[in-house]
């Protein structure tokens, strides 16, 4: 296709409310590259060490580094597979070490569905060049050509049938040496481990009841501790009088330090008693200062932002004889993490070290570093599996809790683990969305202009700096919240997949960056592109109707791209999708599609749906989704993945929405943020995938978020011959259109 | 102190009688599978089984346990020799973070011990007390109908079975 073009925000955020446009083409960007010396690939670039990546011990041991963090998207084993096909050992024999800022590389965040794209491309070609260097240093030994030897099994292997295994080859720094450029990587049809459904490695002793989550961690006299969080932002605490707490049984300490305040217990439940007794002693001033939910989208449009055009094509105010508008809005959600934030730390001497789900160790070090006023390299964070996380949820901040707390009380491992209330109630939200969309059809229905305007907060605000971290914001010297950024684009953050992939002729997309957070909020699975790929691909469909055509048919009318066009024709082929189809009584089928950030994985996904026009009750019935992630590395992991997608997004988009009053955020709970239950579980998900062998390994953890949220509201409005646009599409509001 | 019945060993107890049997399994017995994930019995992650029946273990008091038999995923089997639920749970690669998935298996076989053939209708209507945030639903709901395959398979041959292996497609 005629690529969008992208442009470099950074330059374009300078100045508040006014409207700038800067445009740097992709193709004079490139040009700016080409002058570049060229770096390795993936994480290489950063980090090109070999030795960071693979390390071969002396018996023939191997372990593989990543710096990013398996939070159950299960890529530790497909990195494992990845190594042992190119090194051409067993995949059993090697093991697969994760983010530790003492051992790994400095890969910042597990986010964006980038881990197999730099980590895994890194390790790729780090374990490739690992083995050219073993070969050559057998033909050294043995004096032949490197051309005649061959690698099996963690071996070399003479033409003769002589073996050195890579234990016995490799000596001294052999792979301290930098990444070249290219790697002689094997051919995709030769591959043995890669493009395996290799079973997850984490899974049997998930399975087992093994220590499997920094939850299960229980170091030598480890002690447990409880955060009393206020009640509400801003909250100060007035008064706290802790002599009874102290005498509670198996008190160790309560902790306060300006508005942190906490209670150290010997066993667990012990300092869960003395949290609810410590939280009834404590009075709070609170003010009020949150929006008023029902007006949310109008107060999101009331606040200043920055506004930026990202994109233009055309003319895109030229007049045209059909033209509608619309506008779609998303709440603030939560990432709802089943387990509730854990983390341990433990203070030996000067050094710090903190056990944590955190997405970035090396990031939160430096927060954690900043918060307790000692140098970074006085703190090592080590990752260690928690419960899902779905981007920046209470993670960090526990990780601070669990330091800010374990230095008082030196030499003793602390784990605080967080209360469900707290969780809910702390975490940053996925942010609130609003985006206004304008379109025009000419007479042969094809889309003549296209304007989307974007509203939201900033996508990010995970640590880097201390201020990011409740901890550091509520003690007696606070680190104040750093100002919010925009994520710049390609990638973008509540721009994100705001730029439409089909080839209108005329367009323009601005992004209206909204600094003031009166929400706590960061990044949550897909970020913006979930909200925007729900608005393009909810008016596409409303466009196709205005059109009189197909679904299907008038999105494939709009895109060039031949990758998108092969997921679109596989999602609908395998769906059974047919012009002109009627759907049973009460029952809708719905279509949409995105390339996430457009730069990585294509989703197309199918879905239909049943409607109780009584309740308003809407059920998926199924969904068929066809994804191209390029290179496969484990097929089974991928459907994992996408079928996940599919059902989380789903739950965000019927059922999902942060309630607050004016002071205190009230969705604390499973009753008061109601997600997925078993009784709305699909009859059926198909997950098709298109694999591109050789090519680039795109990601694959967030592109099925936005299309799954449109396939099912466009199933809706195609079952009730409603459309809903505001975020989530509860029963009652179903209920409300059928009966309007 | 009392003493308690987990996995077919009394264990004596020293804790107060109101603590939640869940801090007992994991703070005082170290056992993993059991899950915190509320304390306010709303998401399953708890569940364990007591007296042949799933129970929240995160809102039942010690006290309630006198002379009652608890069983835990750690009871069923091992990694080495997994029991049917579990064989079932790593062939489906029923998992993602697999946080919620203890509790899964123990509403799972609860239900499986007084039916062993139950229907997809029936599997989720037991599970409805349980949460699963990563969307594995799907999963979770095959991995139970191979259970109860693979115990009835069990009935039939009292042989020993290799290690289970996950499924490829």
């Amino acid at each position: 296709m005629n690529g969008p073009m992208l442009i470099d925000r950074r330059r374009v955020l300078a100045g508040g409310g006014a409207l700038i446009v800067s445009f740097s083409l992709s193709d004079a960007f490139a040009e700016d590259q080409a002058a570049q010396p060229p770096k390795p690939p993936g994480s290489l670039a950063t980090a090109p060490y070999l030795d960071a990546w693979i390390g071969v011990d002396a018996d023939g041991g191997i372990t593989v580094f990543t710096g990013k963090a398996e939070i159950g998207q299960g890529f530790k084993t497909a990195f494992q597979q990845i190594a042992a096909e190119e090194l051409d050992v067993p995949f059993a024999a090697l093991r697969v070490v994760t983010a530790d800022t003492k051992r790994t590389a400095n890969e910042g965040y597990t986010s964006g569905s980038n881990s197999m794209k730099y980590s895994g491309t890194a390790i790729q070609n780090a374990a490739a060049q690992v083995r050219e260097l073993l070969i050559a240093e057998a033909a050294q030994r043995l004096n032949l050509s490197s051309e005649t030897l061959k690698t099996e099994n963690g071996a070399v292997i003479a033409p003769d049938g002589r073996r050195l295994s890579y234990g016995d080859l490799v000596a001294g720094d052999m792979l301290h040496v930098q990444a070249q450029p290219k790697s002689r990587l094997k051919d995709p049809a030769t591959y043995r481990v890669m493009g395996q459904s290799v079973p997850r490695v984490d899974i049997p002793a998930k399975v087992t009841g093994g220590a499997a989550y920094v939850q299960d961690m229980r170091l030598p006299g480890m002690v447990h501790a409880r955060v009393v969080r206020p009640p509400s932002y801003g909250a100060r605490l007035l008064e706290c009088d802790s002599s009874a707490i102290e005498k509670l049984p198996g008190v160790v300490k309560v902790i306060r330090n300006g508005n942190f305040l906490a209670v150290v217990a010997s066993k667990e439940f012990q300092s869960v008693k003395a949290m609810r007794a410590l939280a009834a002693a404590t009075k709070w001033q609170e003010e009020p200062g949150l929006p008023k939910q029902d007006d949310l989208p109008e107060t999101l449009l009331g606040l200043p932002s920055n506004d930026s055009v990202i994109f233009e094509r055309g003319n895109p105010s030229a007049s045209a004889p059909t033209t509608f508008e619309a506008t779609y809005t998303r709440p603030y959600q939560s990432h709802g993490s089943i387990g509730p934030s854990c983390a341990i730390a433990q203070l030996v001497d000067d050094g710090m070290t903190v056990w944590t789900h955190t997405q970035g160790v090396y990031p939160d070090r430096q927060g954690i570093a900043e918060m307790l006023r000692v140098p970074p390299a006085n703190v090592r964070l080590i990752h260690v599996e928690g419960s899902g996380c779905y981007g920046h949820n209470g993670a960090d901040d526990a990780a601070a809790d669990a330091a800010l707390i374990a230095r008082e009380l030196p030499g003793v491992p602390v784990r605080v683990q967080w209360m469900r209330e707290q969780e809910h109630g702390w975490e940053p939200f996925g942010p609130a969305m609003v985006t206004k969309l304008k379109a025009s059809l000419d007479d042969g229905g094809s889309i003549s202009s296209w304007n989307f305007e974007v509203w939201s907060n900033t996508h990010s605000m995970r640590p880097g700096g201390a201020g990011s971290m409740l901890a550091a914001q509520h003690m007696a010297q606070p680190i104040a919240v750093p100002a919010p950024k925009p994520i710049p684009l390609p990638e973008g953050g509540g721009d994100r997949n705001a730029i439409p992939i089909y080839n209108f002729p005329n367009a323009h997309v601005v992004h209206h960056f909204i600094p003031a957070m009166p929400v706590r909020v960061s990044a949550m699975r897909a970020l913006g592109a979930y909200h925007n790929v729900f608005s393009i691909e909810s008016f596409m469909d409303e466009l196709a109707a205005l059109a009189d055509a197909d679904a299907v048919e008038f999105r494939l009318k709009h895109l060039d791209d031949p990758r998108g066009r092969a997921v679109i024709e596989k999602a609908a082929q395998a769906f059974g999708w047919r012009k002109g189809q009627k759907t049973p009584p009460d029952r809708g089928f719905g279509f949409a599609f995105a390339r996430y950030k457009n730069l990585a994985a294509y989703c197309a996904i199918a879905s239909e749906v049943e409607v109780n026009r009584e309740t308003g009750r809407v059920r998926l019935v199924r969904a068929v989704a066809a994804v191209d992630s390029g290179q496969v590395v484990n097929p089974d992991g991928l459907i994992n993945q996408i079928e996940g997608a599919i059902l989380q997004s789903m739950s965000w988009t019927l059922y999902e929405a942060v309630t607050f009053d004016d002071t205190r955020i009230t969705s604390i709970d499973w009753q008061t943020y109601p997600i997925l239950r078993f009784d709305a579980v699909p009859e059926k998900i198909d997950v098709h995938i298109i694999n591109r062998p050789g090519l680039p390994f795109l990601g694959s953890g967030e592109t099925g978020q936005g299309p799954a949220a449109a396939s099912i509201a466009n199933a809706l409005a195609n079952a009730t011959g409603k459309r809903l646009r505001d975020l989530p599409l509860t029963r009652k509001k179903i209920k409300d259109a059928i009966d309007a | 102190m009392m003493i308690l019945k987990v996995n077919g060993h009394d264990h004596q107890i020293d804790a107060a009688a109101d603590t939640p049997l869940l801090y007992v399994l994991r703070d005082d017995l170290k056992l993993n599978a059991a899950k915190f994930g509320c304390g306010l019995g709303q998401c399953g992650a708890c569940t364990v089984i007591v007296d042949g029946k799933a129970v929240l273990s995160c809102v039942t008091p010690l006290l309630l346990l006198e002379g009652k038999q608890v069983t835990t995923l750690e009871g069923l089997g091992t990694i080495e020799r997994p029991a049917p639920i579990q064989r079932a749970f790593m062939e489906e690669q029923a998992a993602q973070c697999g946080y919620c998935i203890a509790g899964m298996m123990m509403r799972a076989q609860a239900l499986l011990q007084r039916n062993p053939k139950p229907t997809d209708a029936q599997i989720k209507a037991e599970l409805m007390p349980n949460l699963c945030r990563c969307g594995t639903h799907m999963r979770i709901v095959r991995a139970v109908h191979r259970a109860a395959r693979l115990m009835d398979t069990a009935e039939l041959s009292s042989t020993t079975r290799s290690t289970a292996q996950g499924s490829v497609r």
